[in-house]
């Protein structure tokens, strides 16, 4: 076994993870977790769709939210899809891909206030990244015939709108559609900064006890997200896209001497402000570093580690669950409408109510991400276990999964689990916003002390360690010949 | 340009030549099928000649270079589309104009196609496909044809009909045929190839069966 490099590669990981784990805070600090817990499932399974008005116009609004963004997103992905070959342009790309979107919506707040401009460009930015990366993939893998049959003398614009695009056509509506699914969860979230969407009144009704109507909130998302093939039509789209902005609401105006504000004065350390010199820029940044870069860093990649092979773990364990080599057809319902349940929820939802419950630790950090990030590749796992035709006589039960299934999949496995390291330490970090000492905490707090110019830089930090993740998992992808999709 | 002079042409594939070197003059008027067994070079070949002549010629290769996502109608249209502006080309994508919708049905009216116009190339058949490639070729209407096995999935009528249609088009031609009967009956200049050489060169109507069987 020890020979194959994937199973290095995965014991090494996990060796890595139990070492993280002797490191990680992970203790049930409320004093009645289950009660709490058995409270809110009693919530869910008692909703209370009637309580307040404000649910229909929060469910609109984060609708909004996800159209107009995803749409400014794809937009502007296709054009920078379009120079994508250019280094300065895949390199902006990789940049604002890497902060997540509550961090967009966090430096926007400060200067458009709660504009509607600050929901909707903390989709369409890191979302145009995304978009410019795909996109130019599903473009570079166009057949070339076509273009190189072309007369002489054609213009670029009309070879590329006959030779490229419709060859392209399909794949891109499919992903552009599916990002849209992204879009409606990292829609939702944006409510937890403030902005009218699903996420204000989740924490609103949470705050108050309110499980019922958190519970209807929860369902009403659920069922939005399911019912997508339905109400998405391509016919529909562009009445969606053009309606859409007139649905975010007011917001408050923006104050424009806030913007001039904020990048001539509140981003600019504050040494160089207030003119302290290269000594005192030195030990200002020195003390961000000591005391807030370098703690966030090592929180921000022990929980990830952790989070990622409790990920794997869990995955392996759920695509059984829809997997037909298995069981009868009650036992796959359940286990899809669980599955689309744990990836439909954003695990920043799920962290926000583990944490509410069991009090603030990495535990609730770690459960959330393995829940939605499990969900999503043992959805992806199982459905290809579906593909696969096994001789009649095979070993059946424990041993088909075993002998059978697991090493079939076990590198698509392993492909989608790197693929998502980059998300799941995004996640990390923006889950330091609940209380957890990641990156994302340092930056809240920052912000919260009106200290602009620390928060951007941890920010960049962020970033940079996003991209090195990013990186590295592309690495180890590589290394093992490990291919995959996209997924978000 | 119809003919061309071509001298010096080889092709190597992982280190060995597989074709030439050999010169190769095609006047105006040669209508030249490429004979050899398969593997001799004549893919090769008429992929060089394609290099060399700049792009004033119409091709229709082997695997045919469709946008299968398209319609029939897109997919001829593209042999064109240096002569209209781009404007116009992007309203054609959306909705082709009047005269360009008659040419162009009147084009694979002559291929035995015409129901198919609106039909995405995706869902056709093999030899449905090699005729879309074959409409967009002469309505690119360049002086020379370079075609590589441009019936090998057509029945014999339909082969003869698509054959003395590209014969009637192009005054200069270069075809790649493995079908001696068809090589003979449509061409006036056989040039056969055999271990990337030319090993026969001749005109056709001295030429008999026998003669082209040798290459084989």
């Amino acid at each position: 076994m020890l020979s194959y490099p994937t199973v290095r590669t995965s014991l090494a990981f996990l060796a890595i993870a139990v070492v993280g784990l002797a490191f990680a805070d992970i203790s049930i600090t409320a004093a009645n977790p289950w009660r709490d817990l058995g409270n809110f499932f009693l919530g869910v399974v008692t909703p209370n769709f009637f309580s307040s008005e404000g649910l229909l116009t929060a469910l609109l609004r984060t609708v909004a939210f996800a159209f107009v963004g995803v749409a400014l997103g794809s937009f502007f992905g296709f054009f920078l899809a379009l120079a994508y070959r250019s280094w300065p342009v895949r390199t902006f790309c990789a940049f604002i891909r890497a902060i997540h979107e509550l961090f967009w919506a966090l430096i926007f707040l400060q200067f458009f206030g709660f504009h509607p401009l600050t929901g909707v460009l903390a989709i369409a930015i890191p979302y145009a990244g995304i978009f410019a990366k795909v996109y130019s993939e599903i473009l570079d893998e166009a057949d070339p015939d076509p273009g190189r049959l072309l007369p002489p003398g054609t213009g670029r614009i009309s070879a590329f709108l006959y030779s490229k695009i419709p060859d392209c056509w399909a794949q891109m509506r499919t992903y552009t559609a599916y990002r849209l699914e992204c879009g409606l969860r990292s829609s939702a979230i944006l409510g937890f900064v403030g902005l009218p969407t699903l996420g204000f009144y989740l924490e609103a009704s949470f705050s108050q006890g309110l499980y019922s109507d958190a519970g209807a909130m929860l369902i009403l998302f659920y069922v939005l997200i399911a019912t997508l093939p339905l109400w998405v039509r391509p016919r529909l789209i562009p009445f969606y896209v053009l309606g859409a902005p007139f649905f975010l609401g007011e917001g408050l105006p923006i104050v424009w001497g806030n913007v001039q504000r904020f990048f001539t004065q509140d981003i600019i350390p504050s040494p160089i402000r207030n003119g302290e010199g290269v000594a005192g820029l030195m030990s200002w940044a020195g003390d961000l570093m000591v005391e807030q870069a370098l703690p966030g860093i090592w929180n921000t990649v022990v929980l990830t580690q952790v989070a990622l092979v409790v990920t794997g773990i869990l995955a392996l364990l759920a695509f059984p669950l829809i997997s037909n080599h298995f069981g009868g057809p009650v036992r796959r319902t359940t286990g899809h409408i669980l599955l689309v349940i744990g990836r439909s929820t954003p695990e920043y939802i799920l962290a926000y109510i583990l944490l509410q419950l069991w009090g603030p630790s990495m535990l609730p950090a770690v459960i959330a991400l393995a829940l939605h990030n499990g969900a999503i590749i043992g959805h992806l796992i199982g459905k290809q276990t579906n593909t696969l035709q096994l001789r009649p006589d095979a070993t059946t039960g424990f041993s088909r999964y075993t002998w059978e299934l697991v090493p079939r999949v076990y590198r698509s496995f392993l492909a989608f689990l790197f693929y998502r390291w980059e998300i799941i330490m995004r996640e990390t970090a923006i889950l330091g916003i609940l209380g957890i000492y990641t990156l994302g905490f340092y930056v809240d707090s920052a912000i919260q002390n009106i200290q602009f110019d620390k928060a951007m830089i941890l920010i960049l930090i962020t970033a940079a360690l996003n991209i090195g993740i990013d990186t590295l998992g592309r690495f180890i992808r590589r290394k093992l010949a490990l291919q995959t999709m996209p997924t978000c | 340009m119809s003919g061309f002079d071509l001298s010096g042409l080889t092709a190597s594939f992982g280190g060995e030549r597989v074709l030439g070197p050999l010169s190769l003059t095609v006047n105006p008027g040669d209508q030249i099928a490429l004979v050899g067994k398969s593997g001799a070079g004549k893919s090769t070949l008429i992929r060089l000649i394609h290099e060399q002549v700049g792009r004033k010629s119409s091709l229709v290769p082997q695997e045919l270079g469709l946008v299968n996502a398209l319609p029939v109608f897109h997919n001829v249209f593209m042999g064109q589309l240096d002569k209209h502006p781009t404007w116009y080309n992007t309203l054609t994508l959306v909705r082709p104009f009047a005269e360009d919708r008659t040419e162009v049905k009147a084009l694979l009216k002559a291929l035995g196609m015409d129901e198919k116009l609106w039909i995405p190339t995706a869902s056709l058949s093999g030899g449905q496909r090699q005729r879309v490639a074959i409409a967009r070729a002469i309505y690119r209407n360049a002086g020379l044809l370079l075609a590589d096995e441009p019936v090998s999935a057509l029945d014999g009528p339909l082969a003869h009909l698509v054959m003395s249609l590209l014969t009637e088009r192009f005054d200069t031609s270069l075809i790649a045929l493995h079908d001696v009967d068809l090589a003979l009956k449509y061409s006036n200049r056989i040039i056969g190839i055999q271990d990337g050489q030319v090993a026969l060169d001749e005109s056709s109507h001295r030429l008999s069966p026998a003669d082209i069987m040798g290459l084989y």
